[in-house]
């Protein structure tokens, strides 16, 4: 459909390593005015350093990059701002202490003659554009007070309406609703329409299928296929991005999936009446030894902050826990970990040491139980050696940098600090979002052995694929309040997006 | 194809020239400071006869030793991202207070509290522990910033100071401190071992303790500690009292060093210690450097006083050029920041 016209970028045989180790070899990547690139890939494939690269984050790399035809380096985020591209990336970037009109404008807040800032125009805007995009918040109030899914929608909503001309999205979805994912592709296509190019990543095939006009698969650092969405199908996406005979994988979640009874073994953590503000509303439960339960429920509806609790980095306005019997009144997060509870968050940055290296930061949560006084760095480095291996975490040098790793293995590694002394409850936060299938295959496998080993585990997330896939019971949340369980039934998709 | 061929060599080059880049820029915190210690006594070493001497090197090494006592406590908060900037004060008070709780000669005018020596020093102590503790209930109970908080204690601190003395000057201290501030052992001032003792000691809790490894992770990434169940207010707690006992154990050793115990007698002490740490390349923003960085930048420091005087600059402009001098090591101390950061990408 493009083919006609010239391609607003265009790079040829671009290569990236980091640390000796390469993240891109040798792609071609063309990127036309008017259309949606589609990009899938699993974890480490390459496709966020390639849009890093677009996006002037990485300005060292090797290969030529042309940009309206002329051939062009960024040398930073700058640069590549001034020339049009805005990116909105995997990790929330956004500025938590600044109004949710300042995020909107960050940068380019409307000024009068004086140059001073224009604040009843620029909160009016902000509420405008958001508005138009299905947001209904107070500019005016502090963004880090939302929740998580609404700023990144958020922060979306401010590249979208930045006016540039390319546009990169890196798993925009994965915290997003249905309704929220609805409005996002009309806003997407209209820009297109315009004659914006948008780039898009997802681990969603459906989105991508659904949303782009291209699609180019990546694997281990090279583009394996480009081809037009419309005469692909996801099987054949899904063959490329990870070899064949493995579609089976990626289950679907239109059929039925069965519950198992309730679970008779003991009862780990019985939570009573909690409360918090405005978030959560008398949330009772129990989490039982050898059992999965699942908190299902969309972006907001108080999952972060029970989360907390549970961990005890919030305290709430009512109700109280108990662990295996005994009332706990946590005062810090290191009495949580000592009655062992450990705990995995929505997010790597929260739960990671990125200039550390992998060892140390598969020991921190266990340092006082592997050494007293002095450290045992030997012993350290065996057990996240061990654990490296056991997880398959990649590539397997423990003194590296954990920076230096891919988004799927750093949640490897997150989940790799609990285990070697396991704990009685794991509490998981979106243990598998924007993970490729096979990363996400290996999560639910380490999960399910958990489970095995006698230890109650609590997931909450707000993709439906991840409760089904790994809960034996699931609580429905819904403006702070448990709506619904579903045991010992079988059910879908459809019935637990309705129940939310 | 020649020119793919050309290019493929090409990029070979880059690569290897590129890890050693990489390997200096993710080093350049620990290389700058270095390498401003070795121009500095090169420079002055050409610049005067009497300054590469064994006797100088002696007199530089007793008089950053107060610093380097002070320096060791700093270090450990400045690791956890806070600052404390009550150190000198809280150096000043404990200073004077042993010598409060120590017998004075008739003729000093202060109506103080003579006490046996052990008894004066434990006090003295206790008060810089816990001026410490107020400092870290202050910043991790009520969650006053660190830097508010430390003011607050600066002022406090020196109140304490002025109501003990009154404007006058104690000379006496318990023999204990006497000795250890101004007596020589084979020819090495006591201070100057205890400054490597404690220097030594910090190093060894920083680097091979479990309570060294959570500073630098908390230092590191707050949030992430707190999720991996660490006491994040514990830790920065512990840092807070520990800063404030090196300063007292500083203050005291430095009254019975300049022989007398006034008010203000510390005030040039906060910015050298800040600058002394920061200097040697331990990152503001924390979970980088350590002693050995401290101890770098104790000598640049040392050598840049010492050295001014061996050239016989004008002592005004010798104000300035340690301004300067601080002003570029914040600069590349940021720098360093933010290379460290892109090679870790």
């Amino acid at each position: 459909m493009s083919e006609a016209r010239s391609p607003i970028l265009e790079l040829t045989q671009i290569t990236k390593a980091f640390g000796g180790v390469e993240a891109l070899r040798g792609v071609d990547f063309a990127l036309y005015p008017g259309e949606v690139h589609g990009l899938v890939g699993e974890n480490g494939a390459g496709k966020s350093t390639l849009m890093k690269i677009i996006a002037g984050v990485h300005p060292e790399f090797s290969g030529r990059f042309m940009l309206d035809g002329r051939e062009t380096r960024f040398r930073s985020t700058r640069d590549s701002r001034a020339a049009g591209i805005a990116m909105v990336h995997q990790e929330l970037s956004v500025a938590p202490d600044l109004s949710v009109a300042e995020n909107v404008f960050f940068g380019v807040q409307p000024t009068n003659r004086l140059g001073l800032v224009q604040w009843r125009r620029m909160a009016r805007e902000a509420g405008e554009q958001l508005a138009r995009f299905g947001i209904h918040v107070d500019p005016m109030c502090r963004l880090g007070d939302l929740p998580i899914g609404l700023q990144q929608l958020i922060e979306i909503a401010r590249v979208l309406f930045s006016g540039a001309r390319i546009i990169i999205l890196d798993e925009p979805t994965s915290a997003l609703s249905p309704p929220e994912v609805e409005r996002l592709f009309a806003t997407l296509r209209r820009l297109r329409d315009a004659g914006t190019a948008i780039v898009f990543i997802s681990h969603f095939i459906e989105d991508i299928l659904n949303i782009s006009d291209t699609v180019t698969v990546f694997r281990n650092g090279r583009k394996v296929a480009e081809t037009a969405a419309a005469a692909t199908t996801k099987a054949e996406l899904i063959e490329a991005m990870i070899g064949k005979g493995r579609e089976a994988l990626e289950e679907t979640y239109t059929h039925d999936v069965a519950l198992p009874p309730p679970s008779r073994q003991p009862v780990v953590l019985t939570a009573n009446g909690l409360s918090l503000s405005r978030s959560l509303r008398e949330v009772s439960f129990q989490a039982r030894a050898g059992e999965v339960l699942g908190i299902y429920g969309f972006m907001g509806c108080g999952q972060i902050e029970l989360a907390r609790i549970l961990f005890g980095k919030l305290r709430p306005d009512r109700g109280t826990l108990e662990v295996a019997g005994k009332a706990k009144a946590f005062a810090s997060t290191a009495d949580a970990r000592r009655a062992g509870i450990a705990f995995v968050p929505e997010s790597r940055r929260a739960m990671l040491f990125h200039q550390e290296p992998v060892y140390k930061n598969v020991s921190i949560s266990i340092l006082d139980r592997i050494s007293s006084v002095w450290l045992k760095p030997a012993r350290e480095r065996a057990i996240a050696m061990r654990q490296v291996e056991q997880l398959q975490i990649r590539p397997t040098a423990v003194e590296l940098d954990l920076g230096m790793l891919s988004g799927g293995n750093q949640q490897k590694v997150a989940l790799a600090k609990w285990l070697t002394f396991p704990p009685r409850l794991l509490v998981l936060c979106e243990p598998t979002r924007g993970m490729d299938v096979g990363a996400k295959n290996d999560v639910i496998h380490i999960v399910r052995s958990l489970r095995e080993q006698g230890l109650a585990i609590i997931v909450l997330s707000t993709e439906p694929e991840t409760v089904l896939s790994l809960a034996d019971r699931i609580l429905v949340l819904k403006r702070g309040a448990v709506v619904r369980e579903f045991a010992n039934e079988a059910i879908s998709k459809d019935r637990l997006l309705e129940a939310a | 194809m020649a020119s793919s061929d050309s290019a493929a060599v090409h990029a070979d080059h880059r690569k290897a020239s590129g890890k050693i880049a990489a390997l200096l820029r993710s080093q350049m915190r620990n290389i700058a400071p270095f390498l401003t210690l070795i121009l500095l006594s090169a420079f002055f070493a050409v610049a005067s006869p009497s300054f590469a001497t064994i006797d100088n090197v002696g007199n530089i090494l007793t008089q950053v030793s107060v610093t380097g006592i002070i320096a060791v406590g700093l270090t450990f908060v400045i690791l956890c991202a806070e600052i404390d900037l009550s150190i000198a004060s809280i150096a000043n008070v404990t200073g004077i207070a042993v010598a409060y709780f120590t017998a004075q000669e008739s003729y000093v005018n202060i109506a103080n509290i003579p006490l046996p020596g052990w008894a004066a020093i434990l006090l003295a102590l206790a008060l810089c522990a816990g001026l410490g503790l107020i400092n870290a209930l202050g910043l991790t109970l009520i969650g006053i910033p660190s830097f508010i908080m430390t003011l607050a204690m600066m002022q406090i601190a020196a109140g304490i100071s002025a109501l003990l003395v009154r404007g006058q000057i104690a000379y006496k201290v318990p023999d204990l401190i006497a000795t250890l501030g101004s007596a020589s052992i084979g020819g090495i001032p006591w201070i100057v071992i205890v400054a490597a003792l404690m220097l030594l000691i910090g190093h060894l809790v920083l680097t091979y303790t479990r309570f060294g490894r959570y500073v630098y992770m908390v230092g590191g990434n707050r949030e992430a500690a707190e999720y991996s169940g660490l006491n994040v207010k514990l830790i920065l707690g512990s840092v807070m009292v520990i800063a404030a006992v090196c300063s007292g154990i500083g203050g005291m050793l430095g009254v019975a060093h300049f022989g007398s115990a006034q008010q203000n007698e510390f005030d040039t002490y906060l910015l050298d210690s800040i600058a002394a740490v920061v200097v040697g390349g331990t990152s503001l923003f924390g979970g980088r450097g350590g002693i050995g960085n401290t101890i770098v930048g104790l000598f640049v420091l040392g050598v840049l006083n010492n050295g001014l005087d061996h050239v016989n600059i004008d002592s005004f402009l010798k104000i300035l050029i340690r301004g300067l001098i601080l002003l570029a090591a914040l600069v590349i101390n940021v720098y360093a920041q933010r290379l460290r950061a892109k090679a870790a990408e």
